[in-house]
């Protein structure tokens, strides 16, 4: 076998060219976004766009890395990469840096390198070798546990850094869960019940949600009405619903920080508090709001250049999109976002180990995660979580993140049709 | 490791993944398509975060005197502008003291603006001092919403022509719903020429649009200035107003009610308007505006009213002028036809005084005597001329004679709020009295400038003005030229012709100088300036009666036609007279020469006499 010849035309074109056309997309914007008079030339590092430049082409040389490495690297030192992160995960806590409030950052001369970004990719190498590793289907609730456990421990850690955004993602391997058949669909179902019950109670008092659900229990309950059993499963589940429901402000004041609070309050209550905890979301709608069809042009957008969007090159970048490239930009790049996506889970059903498979899907459920929740947020559909837009945003840490979890994937689809 | 079958129980998930994402996308691009396609408010939203709309204020334009010596003129100064949008955290401490206001005051005063408009700038502190100012400017990047806009303040160079010059205040809620030119805070002329004249004044108000960043800093003007406007300044006024003999006129009349008009007959050039009592046009400027207004206000002497255009008299003897004129006119009398006068005229039991006097009087000594049976006499035969059927006829053609004197009417001069006055109509009588009810002694009054006939001082000049031109006038008016001095105002080069032959004014004019010369008014008679007068006493049922005078000179070319009324000063020689005599010397001489005269009119003073 000649390696380096096989290697790159078994590499997937498509997802490449994906990866490269979006890194290219997400510079653009940047430098939009950042880009000043006063500035003297675009690999300025003391600019985000200069130093995003570095990011790229360092992340060039890591997906050249991974691509020449051996795949019995990814497979064989899975445990030893998921045990590492966990240790720098611990060792942030301690040696680590504090930037915006949160205590997730090494700083390395003038870069600031984030170990969370890089634990999730553990994580997923390690979900993949132990998911790989169960000789039958998912049974046991104890392999199910250990299975949510390897999530479960990384995602504690990071929240322990006090970084709810990145602890959230953690929860995108319910996708890779649901996948592999250790969740079902009813777990979904009501994941997103939770959810919908959280939001309305919000909006509408507690005491009358109550009511409709009851109503809605009572409409069902006539279906059921010889069979005494499924009345009482019905019962219980109303009870349950109604103790959640008329949990939520408690947990909404006691248990959520009260910034956290106000980003769910200004999500429900548009025009509230501008100045303050609404500012960010207000700012952002008004950018991607006026940027109507067309948007105002590459380097055009007056909310973008005149700064009124804060973050705006890294979690607010797609304001400068939705802005300056409008309605037709926001299309494109969630077209880009939704082809990444559907071209990683093909890939990963391609795969004849479950490893790949496994593997492949947590880099669908990590994107996906990150592409919902960012955008959901610039627009006003979930609160302000601070996660960056994967391969668009600014920053180091989640370009290096995103290039390890495509390229390692790219790495395992070459070795496919290989007993791994 | 291990590998099981693609087909597995859980392959088919990878399909509800795959919708979950499509779903999720398509949830997405609902949401922004309504953001950036269905709803236009983000574009408000926008254009409001990052562009300024400052609004320059041009300079109100000037008014100068007829000489070109400069009357009012503009002052700056700083009101404190906030736009509630973009008031963010501020210290509220540190900007109440900058500006000596408490709290309380701090917070109503910007929920007031926040109710005018969120986007729009309001006045939050009118007209700052410089001391204020001064610290504000230097602490103003702290409290953004806030911005300091210069605007101009009228001065005058005398305190003179309250009346004529009006005042400028705030365009009101009606002015602003009807016209789109102004807006919240911008000033208007609410009076007096600044009314008359306020889109000449006013210029056009510039309009500038800028964008600032996130910091409130200026970043440029947007589009290049494409939609930027310059302000233009507004157009000066050249008023015919004389400053000299305005102000002259004014100390004559000090510590008097009444008004002098004079006008130049050729052109009809106002060249004197007073009005007494009068204020400092300084007092309805700035802050203290309203303060003062209401003091004025509540003034018993009225010094608001303006005498001069807005006070109806009944017009006295000098209305014999014209009662002569139409019996000339129309042949009832002839100049030399004489009338005895036994100092009471008697007709159907109305009888009428008369003071002693040489008889018997013809045109000319009538008017110089101001005989009043003469006047009633010839009246009498002006209504009963036997070429109309009726009294109706008879009265009209008489109506019509006195009218076409600018009487009963609006001059539609330039000047603001003038009065009509009034000449009954025969329908008048024939509502009181029944069509049939009157004769001529019903209204014999009439013919001695009493009954239902009122006219202001302005009237009054400008048929003193006619008679002087012997037969023609032309509307009164005060503002020459406007924008450049010789850009004149043609609008009242229009001559106005009275259906009266010439000789007649002749033989008025030639009865006006006798009455200077040696008639009622030769005590008020000028040395080396031909003089035509007529003295009048208004009747007044209130109190005591008023003292009239008009008078032009010199005779054979008028420069000076001119209206004296004192009110509640008795007899039109005595004191308006006199006053009359003085403002013609100081026209037409320059200087005046008869101290004792003029100290004597100084020192009057009529505001204690029962009005």
């Amino acid at each position: 076998m000649r390696p380096s010849q096989n290697i790159l035309k078994s590499v997937d074109k498509p997802l490449l060219i994906l990866y490269l056309v979006m890194v290219m997309v997400g510079w653009f914007n940047i430098f939009s976004a950042e880009y000043a008079d006063t500035h003297r030339h675009i690999f300025d590092l003391s600019t985000n766009y200069g130093k995003q430049l570095l990011w790229i082409l360092t992340s060039l040389v890591i997906a050249a890395v991974i691509i020449l490495m051996d795949v019995r690297f990814f497979t064989g030192f899975a445990w030893i990469i998921y045990g590492t992160f966990l240790l720098l995960l611990i060792a942030v806590l301690i040696f680590g840096v504090e930037i915006n409030a949160t205590k997730a950052w090494f700083r390395i001369g003038g870069l600031a390198f984030q170990p969370s970004e890089i634990a999730k990719y553990g994580t997923a190498l390690a979900l993949a070798a132990f998911i790989s590793k169960q000789k039958n289907r998912p049974k046991g609730f104890l392999m199910r546990l250990k299975g949510f456990a390897l999530v479960a421990v990384p995602a504690a850690l990071v929240l322990l850094q006090k970084d709810v955004g990145t602890t959230l993602v953690f929860a995108s391997f319910i996708m890779v869960f649901f996948r592999e058949g250790y969740i079902g669909g009813i777990v979904l179902f009501f994941i997103g019940l939770a959810i919908a019950l959280f939001v309305l109670t919000l909006m509408i008092n507690e005491f009358v949600l109550i009511g409709i659900l009851a109503g809605i229990m009572l409409i069902i309950a006539l279906f059921f009405q010889k069979k005494t059993k499924a009345i009482l499963q019905l019962l219980m589940l109303f009870i349950i619903l109604s103790v959640y429901v008329y949990s939520v402000d408690y947990t909404m004041n006691n248990i959520l920080q009260p910034h956290h609070r106000a980003r769910i309050e200004v999500l429900i209550h548009e025009g509230m508090d501008l100045q303050g905890a609404g500012y960010n979301l207000h700012q952002s709608k008004i950018a991607i709001g006026s940027g109507g069809l067309l948007g105002k042009g590459y380097m055009q957008g007056t909310q973008t250049q005149f700064n009124f969007i804060p973050e705006q090159s890294t979690d607010f970048i797609f304001c400068t999109v939705g802005e300056e490239w409008g309605f037709i930009g926001s299309v494109i790049v969630i077209t880009l976002f939704v082809t990444l996506l559907l071209r990683i889970i093909y890939i990963a059903e391609k795969q004849r180990s479950t490893f790949s498979r496994v593997f492949g899907y947590s880099v669908a459920s990590i994107v996906f995660f990150h592409f919902a929740i960012n955008i959901g947020m610039t627009i006003g559909l979930v609160p302000v979580i601070g996660i960056p837009l994967p391969l668009i945003s600014y920053g180091g840490s989640s370009l290096w993140g995103i290039t390890l979890f495509l390229f390692t994937l790219i790495k395992l689809d070459t070795q496919r049709l290989e007993m791994l | 490791m291990h590998i099981y079958d693609q087909t597995g129980q859980f392959a088919n998930r990878r399909r509800v993944i795959g919708a979950i994402i499509l779903f999720t996308a398509i949830l997405l691009l609902g949401r922004l398509f309504m953001l950036q396609i269905v709803d236009p408010s983000y574009k408000a939203f926008a254009r409001s975060n990052y562009l300024r709309h400052v609004t320059d204020y041009p300079a109100r334009g000037l008014i100068y005197d007829r000489n070109g010596s400069l009357l009012v003129y503009n002052e700056v100064h700083y009101d404190l502008m906030v736009i509630p949008g973009q008031v963010g955290e501020i210290d509220t401490l540190l900007f109440c003291s900058l500006l000596g206001i408490d709290q309380a005051a701090f917070e109503s005063r910007l929920l007031q603006a926040r109710r005018h408009s969120r986007f729009r700038a309001s006045v939050f502190e009118r007209q700052i001092s410089k001391n204020t100012f001064a610290a504000f400017q230097e602490k103003l990047f702290r409290f953004p919403g806030f911005f300091v806009q210069p605007r101009t303040l009228r001065k005058y160079t005398y305190p003179i022509a309250t009346h004529t010059f009006g005042y400028v205040g705030e365009a009101g809620p009606n002015i602003i719903q009807n016209d789109p030119y102004y807006r919240m805070g911008d000033y208007i002329g609410i009076s007096g020429l600044e009314r008359a004249y306020e889109e000449e004044l006013r210029g056009v108000k510039g309009r500038r649009i800028f964008m600032v960043d996130v910091l409130n800093r200026n970043i440029g003007s947007f589009q290049d200035g494409r939609y930027d406007t310059l302000a233009i300044a507004g157009k000066d006024l050249y008023t015919t107003l004389d400053a000299e003999l305005q102000i002259y006129g004014e100390k004559l009349m000090q510590n008097k009610r009444g008004s002098i008009v004079a006008i130049e007959p050729s052109t009809g050039e106002i060249l004197a308007l007073v009005s007494s009592p009068s204020f400092d046009p300084g007092l309805l400027v700035g802050r203290q505006r309203t303060r003062n207004y209401r003091m004025l206000q509540n003034d018993t002497l009225k010094p608001l009213f303006n005498r001069a255009l807005m006070a109806q008299y009944p017009p006295g003897s000098v209305f014999k002028l014209i009662s002569t004129l139409i019996a000339l006119e129309d042949g009832v009398i002839t100049p030399e036809q004489r009338y005895g006068c036994s100092g009471i005229y008697h007709t159907s039991g109305i009888s009428i005084r008369c003071r002693s006097h040489p008889s018997p009087v013809d045109a000319i000594t009538g008017i110089q005597h101001s005989c009043n049976t003469y006047s009633s006499i010839l009246f009498q035969n002006t209504i009963n001329q036997p070429r109309f059927n009726n009294i109706q006829q008879s009265f009209n053609n008489w109506r019509d004679h006195v009218l076409s004197f600018g009487l009963g009417r609006h001059f539609g001069s330039d000047l603001s709020f003038e009065l009509p006055g009034l000449v009954a109509t025969s329908e008048y009588y024939d509502r009181i009295y029944g069509p049939r009810g009157w004769r001529s002694q019903t209204i014999l009054s009439l013919g001695i400038g009493q009954g239902e006939l009122g006219v202001t001082p302005l009237q009054l000049a400008n048929m003193t003005a006619a008679i002087a031109n012997r037969g023609h006038y032309y509307t009164p008016h005060i503002v020459k030229a406007i924008g450049a001095p010789d850009n004149h105002n043609k609008q009242f080069a229009i001559v106005n012709n009275i259906n009266i032959q010439e000789t007649h004014f002749e033989t008025i004019a030639h009865a006006m100088h006798m009455v200077v010369e040696d008639g009622t008014g030769r005590f008020s008679r000028i040395a080396d300036v031909s003089m035509a007068g007529k003295t009048g006493t208004v009747q007044n049922p209130h109190g005591e009666n008023h003292s009239v005078f008009v008078a032009f000179a010199p005779i054979d070319d008028p420069q000076i036609a001119i209206s004296v009324i004192v009110e509640n000063a008795g007899y039109g020689s005595v004191w308006a007279a006199p006053i009359a005599s003085l403002m013609i010397e100081k026209y037409l001489t320059n200087e005046v020469n008869r101290t004792w005269f003029e100290q004597r009119v100084l020192d009057a003073s009529f505001l204690t006499a029962r009005p």
